[in-house]
């Protein structure tokens, strides 16, 4: 299982890219493994508003359905449109073209509640 | 076409051995000018079409439209319907959903033609047998479950749910004071957050505690001023009771909240105990399980929603009422959520369930919640060993393992559900409820015997052995049915939903 150092991570198992006020969101390695083949993607809008810690979309796999939820409060200005069409990207390629979304970030402080890849790493460990 | 593999019948499968057809589509048989059937002669004037209709109102001809003689339709039909696995053939262990038996009787019942060939416009005079019959099956609902009030109409499970929290949701409107959360466990079904989004509703998961229950500490911090209503089930998804159940409806209504109960386990307590007296607000009954109407094929269902007497204004369109001798429907209530189903809900299926719970009467009801949490407890007790249990408490109709044994070779609960199929079984549910990870949840009902049981822990013993021994064999299965092992995942990234020519 991959856990990217440089990146800051949810309790919910999502990975957030911070770059000054851009934030791109994507589920973790470990969630694509527990939620299984994923098999579609239901994203925001692009000019979306979202509230930290609630739900911006649903990932459907074939065992289960799942809300994500967003890591951060801010506007929805990019939307990974490859997952319409290609849901796989999210099992193959979590940190990468898996991605689901940039977010403009309005919280003052961005990395409240999240967690850097240690500690992201023991909670992997302990649900694992 | 019979492959034979490995996974042969034994001792522990229902003894599997058969000539099952591979049957092609309509569209890919026949041959130019064959029919079914030969019209006589045409004995008034004929006309041609383009006189009758505009051009653009007559289509093409359809291209490789079957032509089939009667015999070929029928084969077609019944060798698929060989194919068909159901609760009048196989035992149906699919945990939450009830799969017991359905008594012919109420289908036979069912079919009587004053009752089959009731028009649902009859005027009310002319009805009043049909009246009956829902206004007592209401009344028998009412004292099975200890609600005040009974509304036949929802047509399904989820439609109870949304039936009654649109009372829920009308209460709090009343009082002029609208909520905007709704309090529900992580173990809770999928469509109890979806009724409650329906209206409008926020939702706040609780977490179980390590019993799988609700923590009335946890419940009593989230509660608040702002919470319509809590939807639970109970017994829970777990198939176990929540014994706190009495400080949780005091919680909820202590801040003026409701609480709301999924009937789909009521098979497990009916006769034993009364929601109506553990401070439940509101309960929808699933006729189409606990009352033993059939639902395998998609029903269709019936989910009746009881309520207590605070919600009786909002009730839903017509009532039913009983005055001086007479059935009638009452439509003249302001405060009405309005309508939930055309004319009076699934009455056939409310027709079958009547004759389940007169057939039983008040013992035999009990006795149903007796066997269906005996034979689970058996399941439960002679599986202990092979399958892990995450939840070991106390649990009734239905009992929750894991694959945490079996994954150790790389064997997961869906190679377990697939193996099953070669043993004769239906796989249990899989993979719900979500906070057991890789669930499988087993719930054999109150009609299956003793022997049939058997064969079913026997098989599940020799699939965790065969998990152990050989857990290469399980990546192909199930090699039996006539379709092996489908690939899910690419059916539902690149469905195709319509066959063409090839």
């Amino acid at each position: 299982m991959e856990i990217q150092k440089d990146l800051l991570y949810t309790m919910e198992h999502e990975w957030i890219r911070l770059k000054g006020n851009r934030a791109v969101v994507g589920v973790s390695d470990f969630a694509q493994k527990q939620l299984g083949d994923v098999v579609f993607v239901e994203l925001p809008t692009e000019g979306t508003e979202l509230v930290k810690e609630n739900t911006f979309g649903v990932v459907e796999s074939v065992k289960t359905v799942s809300d994500v939820y967003a890591p951060l409060s801010g506007r929805v200005v990019a939307v990974n449109k490859d997952l319409e069409t290609q849901p796989d990207l999210v099992n193959s390629d979590p940190y990468g073209k898996g991605w689901m979304i940039e977010i403009e970030v309005t919280d003052s402080s961005p990395e409240d509640g999240l967690m850097n890849s240690e500690k992201y790493t023991e909670l992997c460990q302990q649900q694992g | 076409m019979n492959k034979n593999t490995s996974s042969q019948a034994n001792d522990s499968s229902v003894s599997v051995r058969g000539l099952v057809f591979n049957e092609p589509l309509l569209f890919e048989m026949g041959s130019p000018g064959r029919t079914a059937h030969s019209l006589p002669k045409c004995d008034v004037p004929e006309v041609e079409l383009e006189a009758l209709l505009p051009a653009e109102e007559i289509r093409d001809q359809i291209e490789n439209f079957p032509e089939l003689t009667e015999l070929d339709v029928v084969r077609h039909f019944t060798r698929l319907s060989q194919w068909n696995f159901s609760i009048d053939t196989n035992f149906y262990p699919l945990g939450s959903c009830t799969m017991k038996y359905n008594p012919k009787i109420n289908n036979e019942l069912a079919a009587l033609p004053g009752f089959a060939h009731h028009h649902p416009y009859t005027p009310e005079v002319l009805s009043q047998g049909s009246l009956q019959l829902m206004f007592e099956l209401q009344e028998y609902l009412k004292e099975i479950s200890g609600m005040d009030h009974v509304c036949l109409q929802p047509a399904a499970g989820a439609h109870g749910e949304l039936a009654g929290m649109l009372m829920i949701h009308a209460y709090h409107a009343a009082k002029g004071t609208q909520r905007k959360k709704i309090l529900l466990p992580d173990s809770a079904h999928g469509t109890n957050p979806a009724s409650a989004a329906l209206c409008g509703y926020s939702i706040t998961q609780i977490p179980s505690d390590g019993r799988g229950l609700i923590d009335p500490k946890k419940l009593e911090a989230m509660m608040d001023e702002d919470t319509a209503a809590i939807m639970l089930t109970n017994p829970n998804t777990l198939g176990m009771f929540e014994t706190d159940i009495l400080k949780i409806t005091e919680i909820v209504h202590k801040k003026g909240g409701l609480v709301y109960c999924d009937g789909a386990n009521l098979n497990a307590v009916m006769g034993e105990t009364k929601m109506g007296n553990m401070g439940i607000d509101v309960l929808h009954f699933n006729l189409h399980k606990t009352f033993s109407t059939p639902h395998g094929g998609g029903g269709p269902g019936a989910g009746p929603v009881g309520i207590t007497n605070q919600l009786e204004p909002f009730l839903p369109v017509p009532v039913i009422e009983h005055t001086k001798g007479q059935y009638r429907l009452n439509t003249d209530r302001p405060q009405s959520i309005g309508k939930m189903k055309a004319f009076f809900g699934n009455f056939g299926i409310l027709l079958r369930a009547y004759a389940y719970i007169r057939s039983l009467g008040p013992e035999g009801i009990k006795k149903v919640a007796q066997m269906a949490v005996l034979n689970a407890n058996y399941i439960k007790a002679s599986l202990t060993n092979d399958y892990h249990l995450p939840y070991s408490g106390p649990s009734l109709h239905e009992c929750v393992f894991n694959d945490k044994h079996q994954l150790k070779n790389k064997v997961s609960t869906m190679d377990i559900a697939k193996m099953l199929i070669d043993y004769g079984f239906h796989p249990p549910t899989v993979y719900f409820p979500l906070i057991v990870k890789g669930a499988l949840m087993i719930e054999p009902t109150e009609t299956e015997s003793k022997e049939t049981i058997d064969q079913f822990i026997a098989a599940m013993k020799e699939i965790a052995r065969r998990a152990k021994e050989d857990p290469e064999s399980f990546h192909d299965a199930p090699s039996l049915p006539v379709v092996s092992r489908p690939d899910e995942t690419a059916a539902a990234r690149y469905p195709r939903l319509r066959w063409k020519p090839a």
